[in-house]
């Protein structure tokens, strides 16, 4: 009753005559519209601006910073990346260099970067809500907008919104595409890329189709429970499977293993070998001098894997294999696994005894030894097959009877955008969505135990690169406009013919690239038609030796036929030509003793190449690129030419520099390395 | 009789918050004291912005006759860098070990690590990281590309120095901050585009001007900057 009354009286206070009525409605008028100016002037920004303002004061360019500050609010508008970025209202010297000394933010000018301001804005790379003008709406997630501020860390991503290449700046973006494709992230997870091309594996996870050729159900229950322990380097991730489960699934591969087509090769007798310490010593160099390693690893005593990571790591290779079935692999790898990458090498029956005596006494006792599994039976074998369909197991490796799972994981391609309220945090982790794929790659199944996806085995910065490449998975990115796209195409490059069948067989790509196809460890045969001559060729295939002092890997000796030789030799010399290397490129006679003279002043003073190549082994030392000595063997003095010219333009991304050499001083240096030849390689060894 | 639920329920709200505050900072304390704290590893680092290093910084606290002492508080603090931990006990062999994150922004970091002396007041160490920005991740590509094969003595098993086999004079290393902070920004970018001739120096140094681009030599800079030991002062802070 007395609250009514007491309102009551409040009411005619205010509006009990018509003058009342009107100063009241004129005070609330006027306090209504002071509050956008009160809010305006007390406002963050406004606070920014003025302690700005008072910073440059004392700076000794004052005058021209002053001049070059606008109050108000600031704002950068590119409707066609919908950016709206008013960040530039507190950053306000973004852009002013000299004031690269000042510690304190929102004041400093930002580092070097590859675009400007303007083309681009603030948001595309930071992410945050560029039209806010509150620190905290701006940078943090709010219920109304979850893009918060992209840490530093991950910034690379944003790069890899619109670029797919491999940039110089962003090493971790790199590396994480990488490992997406290494790891075999794809095998699972389908991701479309930017460019709208899904990312595709690069690993080559073994076929399980005859597999019971190769291993023993123990090995496959020992791996099954853990890889790593098989081999440090293993790819294959921890799926954590009990002894039961992972007996049961050795079980079911063992029984769908069918015999392949290297069970038929009829094996031929093992050459009687030297009993004791000779063969061991024999077998070892074998192994070395066959350049194994520059593919396959083997742990050395202190531990360290020593060798190439492209195929599998070799060091208990003797707890797995099955010894008739590694002669036979050594002889025909193709016969076993059509797909592998290994060349299938012409190794007579010595030389295939002494490799498999070697990698057979690759073991490690501890291994199997406490392996005992009962024997299979049909129930264990139907719960194997059930595990490798429920896990994927068919994601990766070929198994018969199993078919390959649709859409087994969560497809990626916007997980860099994916919205937080759909997001199952672990209690006690950071909410943002970094944090949430970091965490889920570090250990999945902390996620949830039911969860499918295996543990890799990552490090810190294997994970901080992963999530770099999976956060540039954008909503921005999948509908970013295809001229911003910046993009290699892929092509699809197969040798033909008789040769083609040959280089295939040798697996020539899985090292070397030809037109934009194939391996990086070799360099590259595009062009080598034009650079080589057809008798140096002739004798390398036959006896490869380096040409780079420095290098561990290097091309291995196939034992290749003379008409083998041959053919592989005439099909490079012709599909493999640059255009304009004939002879109007280099006037031949012009490559006379006078300008050799003069090239090899050139050589040894004015470019110091000896700083970098060998041109003769008893004075020159320089490690850097190829050995010269008996260049004048090798190449064609029009490709000497031509490449002393503009190397990039042969060999992109080649490290020789450009020296920019006028055509005379390009002549002479030809002339002087067509004197360099290295006649006792000829006729010998 | 009606009142003593309702305190008992006030009395278990409370509790939880009371137990989650002391949780949160625990303070070590040890009675033990070092004389003196040494680097151990860990330091010059250089990383993207923001990323962690590679490698945990660890310090050592040795007590006044030299020897490794254990038990004793350490404490990491940092300007900018997130530490894990921030204090620890030193291990039975003196040391403590704290992994780094750098912050988000390019430039030199001071991790400063300090263990309470006996009488009161505390003995420190500076250690500093570098985190690299856009501009020195570049330069960091370029040069592995192109320089480091020369200017490193340290071979890798992908990459051989070729230092030694060099003519003398011989290259600096990119971390020779005693001889390349006193070259000027000019200097250095002549010399990488037009060869050590440019400033008659060795040819041994090749002309990149037509190999590479002048943002790429400038990164080349920015880097070789970023990474000077001692750290490199820009002429307008000098004065």
């Amino acid at each position: 009753m007395s609250l009514g009354n007491q309102f009551g009286r409040v009411w005619r206070f205010f509006v009990g005559t018509a003058p009342r009525r009107f100063a009241s409605v004129s005070v609330l008028l006027a306090i209504v519209s002071a509050i956008a100016p009160t809010k305006d002037f007390f406002s963050e920004w406004r606070h920014y601006q003025k302690e700005y303002l008072h910073l440059i004061r004392t700076r000794p360019d004052a005058g021209r910073l002053q001049r070059r500050f606008e109050s108000g609010i600031h704002q950068i508008w590119i409707p066609e990346q919908r950016v709206v970025d008013r960040c530039t209202t507190c950053h306000v010297a973004l852009q002013e260099a000299s004031l690269g000394d000042v510690r304190k933010e929102p004041f400093r000018p930002h580092p070097a970067m590859p675009h400007s301001l303007t083309e681009f804005g603030c948001v595309v790379c930071h992410h945050g809500q560029g039209a806010a003008t509150t620190v905290q709406e701006a940078h943090y997630s709010t219920k109304a907008w979850e893009q918060p501020i992209l840490p530093a860390r991950y910034l690379e991503s944003s790069c890899g919104q619109c670029h797919m290449d491999a940039l110089e700046g962003t090493p971790q973006l790199n590396l994480g595409r990488r490992l997406l494709a290494r790891y075999g992230c794809a095998h699972c997870h389908a991701i479309t890329q930017p460019d709208g091309t899904l990312v595709a594996p690069v690993d080559e996870p073994p076929s399980l189709e005859h597999v019971a050729e190769k291993t023993t159900r123990e090995w496959i229950f020992a791996w099954t429970k853990n890889p790593q322990a098989y081999a440090a380097s293993a790819t294959m991730p921890n799926y954590r499977f009990s002894d039961q489960e992972a007996a049961d699934i050795a079980s079911f591969l063992v029984a769908q293993s069918t015999p392949s087509d290297n069970s038929a090769r009829e094996l031929p007798k093992s050459v009687a070998s030297l009993p004791g310490s000779d063969t061991v010593q024999e077998s070892t160099s074998l192994y070395g001098t066959l350049f194994c390693a520059s593919c396959h690893a083997i742990q050395n005593a202190a531990g360290n894997l020593v060798g190439g990571e492209m195929a599998p790591e070799l060091t208990r290779a003797g707890n797995k294999v099955n010894p008739d079935w590694l002669r036979r692999w050594l002889r025909a790898p193709q016969g076993y696994d059509p797909k592998t990458r290994m060349p299938r090498y012409r190794f007579d029956e010595k030389q295939i005894t002494l490799l498999a005596s070697f990698l057979l006494s690759k073991k490690d006792d501890d291994l199997l030894a406490n392996v005992h599994l009962p024997a299979s039976d049909a129930q264990s074998i139907a719960r194997g097959k059930k595990l490798v369909s429920d896990y994927g197991c068919v994601a990766c490796h070929r198994i018969n009877g199993v078919k390959q799972p649709e859409s087994f994981a969560p497809d990626l391609s916007r997980i860099g955008s994916k919205p937080l309220f759909q997001v199952g945090f672990l209690r006690g982790m950071p909410e943002t969505l970094p944090d949430y794929i970091a965490g889920k790659i570090h250990d999945p199944r902390a996620f949830g135990p039911a969860l499918k996806m295996p543990n890799f085995s990552l490090t810190d910065g294997q994970i901080e690169a992963l999530t770099t490449a999976l956060l540039a998975q954008t909503d921005r990115a999948v509908t970013m406009p295809p001229e911003l796209v910046r993009s290699s195409p892929h092509p699809k490059y197969h040798p033909g013919g008789d040769a083609g069948r040959l280089m295939e067989d040798l697996r020539c790509q899985s090292c070397h690239a030809i037109n934009g196809n194939g391996g990086d460890m070799a360099p590259d045969l595009t062009f080598e038609g034009s650079a080589v001559n057809r008798a140096w060729l002739l004798d390398f295939l036959k006896n490869p030796n380096t040409l780079r002092p420095a290098l561990i890997r290097r091309m291995p000796k196939f034992n290749l036929s003379e008409a083998e030789t041959k053919n592989l030799s005439d099909y490079m010399l012709s599909a493999y030509e640059a255009s304009g290397f004939d002879s109007q490129a280099l006037d031949l006679s012009t490559l006379n003793s006078d300008a050799a003279a003069r090239g090899k002043q050139l050589f040894y003073s004015k470019y110091a190449c000896q700083a970098c190549h060998i041109a003769d082994y008893k004075k020159d030392k320089g490690y850097v690129g190829p050995a010269l000595a008996g260049v004048g063997d090798r190449l064609t003095p029009v490709w000497m030419y031509r490449w002393l010219k503009n190397p990039n333009a042969l060999l992109p991304g080649t490290p020789m520099p450009n020296f920019n050499l006028s055509d005379d001083e390009a002549r002479d240096l030809t002339a002087f390395l067509t004197t360099l030849k290295e006649h006792k390689k000829r006729g010998g060894k | 009789m009606k009142r003593f639920p309702v305190g008992l329920l006030a009395l278990l709200l409370v509790l939880p918050g009371c137990t989650k505050r002391g949780n949160v900072n625990p303070s070590l304390s040890s009675k033990v004291y070092g004389a003196q704290i040494v680097q151990v590893s860990g330091d010059k680092q250089a990383a993207g912005v923001g990323s962690k290093l590679a490698d945990p910084v660890v310090v050592q606290v040795n007590g006044a006759d030299g020897s490794a002492l254990a038990g004793a508080l350490v404490s990491f603090q940092g300007d900018g860098l997130v530490l894990i931990p921030t204090e620890a006990l030193s291990d039975a062999g003196g040391q403590v070990s704290v992994s780094v994150q750098l912050g988000g922004i390019p430039g030199s970091y001071q991790l400063v690590a300090d263990t309470p002396k006996p009488g009161g007041g505390s003995t420190t160490i500076n250690v500093r990281e570098m985190a690299l920005g856009y501009q020195e991740k570049v330069g960091k590509e370029v040069s592995y590309k192109y320089c480091t094969t020369c200017h490193d003595p340290e071979s890798t098993p992908e990459r051989v120095s070729n230092l030694d086999n060099l003519a003398p004079p011989l290259p600096h290393q990119f971390t020779d901050g005693n001889t390349l902070n006193n070259m000027s920004d000019a200097d250095l970018i002549k010399i990488i585009a037009d060869g050590g001739p440019a400033l008659g120096k060795s040819p041994q140094t090749p002309a990149y001007r037509s190999t590479l681009t002048q943002a790429q030599i400038k990164a080349v800079v920015a880097y070789i900057r970023a990474i000077a030991d001692p750290p490199y002062q820009p002429p307008a802070t000098k004065r």
